[in-house]
C-alpha cells in the first residue's frame, strides 16, 4: 500500500462516498458551535423542517459576545448590556434547548472559548474530524485530528447530514528542526512560519507541523501553532499523535475509559505520517534562528524579530507590496526604520483561542511577578480561556501576581481578540496582543494591534514598550 | 439559492490585496441572528468616517467620498474586482451575505482564501479566478473608461469585456451545476442518507469512542 501522510489517513477514514470528479462526502465526528455563526443555521433547519442528524456530536458554548467583567457575570445573560448581543446568546440557548444540544451556559465553570473547552473536555480526540463555524478550528489539529473552520451554510449542512461536501486539499509539511532558544515560544514559532510562507502560503493545503521543535512543545503550545495555520492560509493544521497527546487526553470528561480507552490508544498510534509519505510541498525552518516575534503591520505576515527595525516601502520592488507596506505603516502610525523594541504600547491583551491556556497564563505570570505595569499603559488585561483555566490559575495564585502587578484579571471569553463585547481599542490606541489577527480595526476601529507571545505581552506591559524577553532572562 | 446563468453588470475596482473578512464586515454587525440586512455596512470602516453600530440609520452617516463604493460611477455595481487572497481571515459567512445583500453577484480576483471561496458558492456569489495579468488589464481598462461593464457567462465559463474580448475561467463541475440550477446542497446530500448510515455502522465497530457523546 502506498505511504500516506497523516492528512491522507484522516481523509481516507472519513470518506462516506466519492464522486468521479473527486468531490467527496466527508463524515464529521465533532461539531463545535458558538453563538455568532449558528443562529442562521438553526433557522435554516427550522424553515426546511429538518432535524439534527446526530445531536450528540455537537457541543455548544457562548464565547464571542460574553462580557468578561465580574459584575456582568454570574446571572446568566442578564449581565450582557448590549441588547443585540444578548439576543444572540439567548438565541443559542433556545436553539440548544429546542434541538436537545449539549451547551455550557455562561455561568457554567466549563464555559470558555470554544477552542479551549473542546480539548479541555476531551471532546476533541485524535483521529476525529472536527468542524466549527470559526476559522480557528484548526487549533484541534494539535491532537492528530482533521479540524477546520466552516461557514454558516456548512454548519447547517453538518447539522442536517453529519457530512461536508469536500475536495481533498494538498499536503504540506512544515518542519521546524532543532531546538528553540530560551524565551522563544510556540507563538514565536508560528509567527516565524507565517513570516516565511505568507498569509496565502498555505491556501489549498492541509499543513502538518513537524520537527524537533514542534515535538518538544506541550499540547498547549501545539494548539497555539495549529490555531494560526489559518493565518498562513491553510484551513487545517495538524500534528502527529505521540505520548504527549495521549497523556493530555487521559481522564478528561469526554475521553473514552476502560477497554475502549485501550483500544482507542492503540488506534491512535497510527496517526502519524508514514516515513516515506510524499508531501506536495516541504518547508524547513531552523528553530535556533527564531527570535521572539512582533508583528508591525496589518497582516500576520508583516512580522519581524524583536531585534529588527520597521521596514521601508522604498526597499520593496513589487508595487502592490510596496503600497501595502506604506498603507500598513500609515495605519499603524509607524515610521520606516524605527526599532521594534522602541515602540510604546497603550494596552495589553493576554487571552484568545491562541494564547489563553494555563501554560500561557503561567508564562505571562513569570514575567509579571514582582513587577508593576508601566505608567503609560492604560489597560493590561488577562482573560483566561475557560472557567476551568481561570480556576486552575487561581489555585496556583497566578491571579494575585497579575492583580498585584496592576493587570485586570477577567472572566473567560473571546474578549478583545475581536472586540465583539465591550473590550476594545479606541482609535489610534496601540496594543500588545496575544491574539491571532492584526487586521485593520480587528480590536476596535482605528486600533493598532501587534501580535506577540504571552511572555512578550507581559514584558511590554511592565516596560511600556516591546522588549526582548531573552535579555530579561539574562538580567534575572 | 438564486440561479446564476449569465450576468452583466458594472465593475467596481477595489485595488487592494489581502482584503480580509473583518474589512468586509466588521465584528459589531455579526451580532445579528439574520442573514439579511448586511449590505449597508459592507466595507463599513472604509466606507464611513465614523464606526457604526447595528440598528442605526446608515444612510445618514458621513461617507469617505473617495472610497469606490461611494463614487457616482460605481453605483449599482454588481461585479467586484480585487487583488490576491481576497476574503482572508475569519470564516464569517456574514462577509458573503454583506456582498450579496449589497448587490454583488460576482467577484474577480487572482486568488481567494479557502473558507470565503467555499462560502461564496453556497450563496450564489460566483468567485472567479483570473490571472494577475488579466486582473491588471481590467483595472487599467476601468481607469481609462467612463463606464465599464463585464458579462459573466457561467455556462460557457467566460468573462466578456465591452470590446468583446473573452477570458476563460475554471470552475468546479459540481459547484457550477449547483449554481446554474440554484440547488440546495443539503437536499442533494440527504439523497445519500443510506450511505451515511452505512458508514456510521461500520465506523461504530472500528471506533466506538467517536460516537459516545
Amino acid at each position: 500500500m502506498a505511504a500516506k501522510t497523516l492528512y491522507d489517513k484522516l481523509w481516507d477514514a472519513h470518506v462516506v462516498r466519492e464522486e468521479e470528479d473527486g468531490t467527496a462526502l466527508l463524515y464529521i465526528d465533532r461539531h463545535l458551535v458558538h453563538e455568532v455563526t449558528s443562529p442562521q443555521a438553526f433557522e435554516g433547519l427550522r424553515l426546511a423542517g429538518r432535524s439534527l442528524w446526530r445531536a450528540n456530536s455537537i457541543l455548544a458554548v457562548p464565547d464571542h459576545n460574553v462580557p468578561t467583567t465580574k459584575q456582568h457575570r454570574g446571572n446568566g445573560t442578564a449581565g450582557i448590556d448590549d441588547p443585540v448581543a444578548k439576543v444572540q446568546v439567548e438565541t443559542l440557548n433556545k436553539n440548544c434547548e429546542d434541538f436537545n444540544v449539549k451547551e455550557f451556559l455562561m455561568d457554567d465553570i466549563r464555559q470558555g472559548i470554544v477552542h479551549v473547552i473542546g480539548p479541555e473536555q476531551g471532546a476533541t480526540l485524535p483521529g476525529m474530524t472536527v468542524v466549527c463555524g470559526d476559522s480557528h478550528t484548526s487549533t484541534h489539529g494539535a491532537f492528530g485530528a482533521l479540524a477546520h473552520g466552516i461557514g454558516t451554510s456548512e454548519v447547517e449542512h453538518v447539522m442536517a447530514t453529519q457530512c461536508l461536501i469536500q475536495s481533498k486539499m494538498k499536503n504540506m509539511l512544515i518542519s521546524v528542526d532543532g531546538k528553540v532558544q530560551a524565551g522563544v515560544t510556540a507563538k514565536d514559532i508560528v509567527l516565524a512560519i507565517i513570516g516565511e510562507i505568507g498569509t496565502a502560503g498555505g491556501t489549498g493545503y492541509a499543513i502538518e507541523f513537524a520537527g524537533e521543535a514542534i515535538r518538544d512543545l506541550s499540547i498547549e503550545g501545539r494548539m497555539t501553532v495549529c490555531n494560526m495555520a489559518i493565518e498562513a492560509g491553510a484551513r487545517a493544521g495538524m500534528i502527529a499523535v505521540d505520548q504527549t497527546t495521549i497523556d493530555y487526553i487521559k481522564g478528561r470528561p469526554f475521553a473514552p475509559t476502560g477497554e475502549t480507552w485501550d483500544k482507542a490508544v492503540e488506534a491512535w498510534q497510527d496517526l502519524v505520517s508514514d516515513d516515506d509519505a510524499e508531501f506536495d510541498l516541504v518547508v524547513r525552518l531552523d528553530a535556533a534562528k527564531i527570535e521572539p516575534q512582533v508583528t508591525w503591520g496589518t497582516s500576520p505576515e508583516m512580522v519581524l524579530p524583536i531585534s529588527a527595525t520597521v521596514p521601508n516601502p522604498a526597499d520593496e520592488t513589487d508595487a502592490v507590496k510596496s503600497n501595502g507596506i506604506q498603507a500598513a505603516l500609515e495605519y499603524m502610525g509607524l515610521k520606516a526604520g524605527e526599532a521594534i523594541d522602541n515602540i510604546n504600547v497603550d494596552k495589553v491583551f493576554i487571552g484568545s483561542c491562541t494564547n489563553s491556556r494555563i501554560e500561557d497564563i503561567r508564562e505571562a505570570a513569570k514575567i509579571a511577578q514582582g513587577n508593576k505595569v508601566a505608567k503609560n499603559i492604560k489597560l493590561a488585561m488577562v482573560v483566561p480561556g475557560s472557567g476551568l483555566v481561570k480556576h486552575q490559575a487561581e489555585e496556583e495564585g497566578l491571579d494575585k501576581i497579575f492583580i498585584d502587578a496592576g493587570f485586570e484579571w477577567r472572566e473567560p471569553g473571546c474578549s478583545m481578540c475581536l472586540a465583539m463585547n465591550a473590550d476594545r481599542l479606541e482609535p489610534g490606541e496601540r496594543c500588545a496582543s496575544t491574539s491571532n489577527r492584526n487586521f485593520e480595526g480587528r480590536q476596535g476601529q482605528g486600533g493598532r494591534t501587534h501580535l506577540v507571545s504571552p511572555a512578550m505581552a507581559a514584558a511590554a506591559a511592565i516596560h511600556g514598550h516591546f522588549i526582548d524577553i531573552r535579555t530579561l532572562a539574562k538580567e534575572a | 439559492m438564486e440561479k446564476f446563468t449569465v450576468h452583466k453588470g458594472i465593475v467596481v475596482p477595489l485595488d487592494r490585496a489581502n482584503v480580509d473578512t473583518d474589512a468586509i464586515i466588521p465584528k459589531q454587525y455579526l451580532k445579528s441572528v439574520k442573514k439579511s440586512g448586511f449590505g449597508p455596512t459592507l466595507f463599513d470602516d472604509w466606507r464611513y468616517k465614523v464606526a457604526g453600530e447595528p440598528g442605526m440609520d446608515h444612510s445618514k452617516r458621513e461617507l469617505h467620498k473617495d472610497f469606490v463604493l461611494n463614487q457616482a460611477r460605481y453605483q449599482g455595481g454588481s461585479i467586484l474586482l480585487a487583488r490576491e487572497n481576497f476574503g482572508c481571515g475569519s470564516s464569517r459567512e456574514h462577509a458573503v451575505w454583506a456582498l450579496t445583500d449589497y448587490g454583488f453577484r460576482t467577484i474577480i480576483a487572482p486568488s481567494y482564501a479557502d473558507i470565503f471561496f467555499n462560502n461564496s458558492f453556497k450563496n450564489g456569489l460566483l468567485p472567479i479566478v483570473l490571472s494577475e495579468q488579466i486582473v491588471d488589464k481590467i483595472f487599467s481598462e476601468i481607469a481609462s473608461s467612463d463606464a465599464y461593464e463585464l458579462t459573466i457567462d457561467l455556462e460557457k465559463q467566460e468573462v466578456i469585456t465591452p470590446t468583446g474580448e473573452t477570458f476563460a475561467f475554471e470552475v468546479d463541475a459540481f459547484r457550477k451545476h449547483c449554481m446554474l440550477n440554484g440547488l440546495d446542497d443539503i437536499g442533494l446530500t440527504l439523497q445519500h442518507a443510506d450511505d451515511i448510515r452505512a458508514y456510521e455502522e461500520k465506523r461504530k465497530q472500528e471506533a466506538p469512542w467517536l460516537f459516545a457523546s
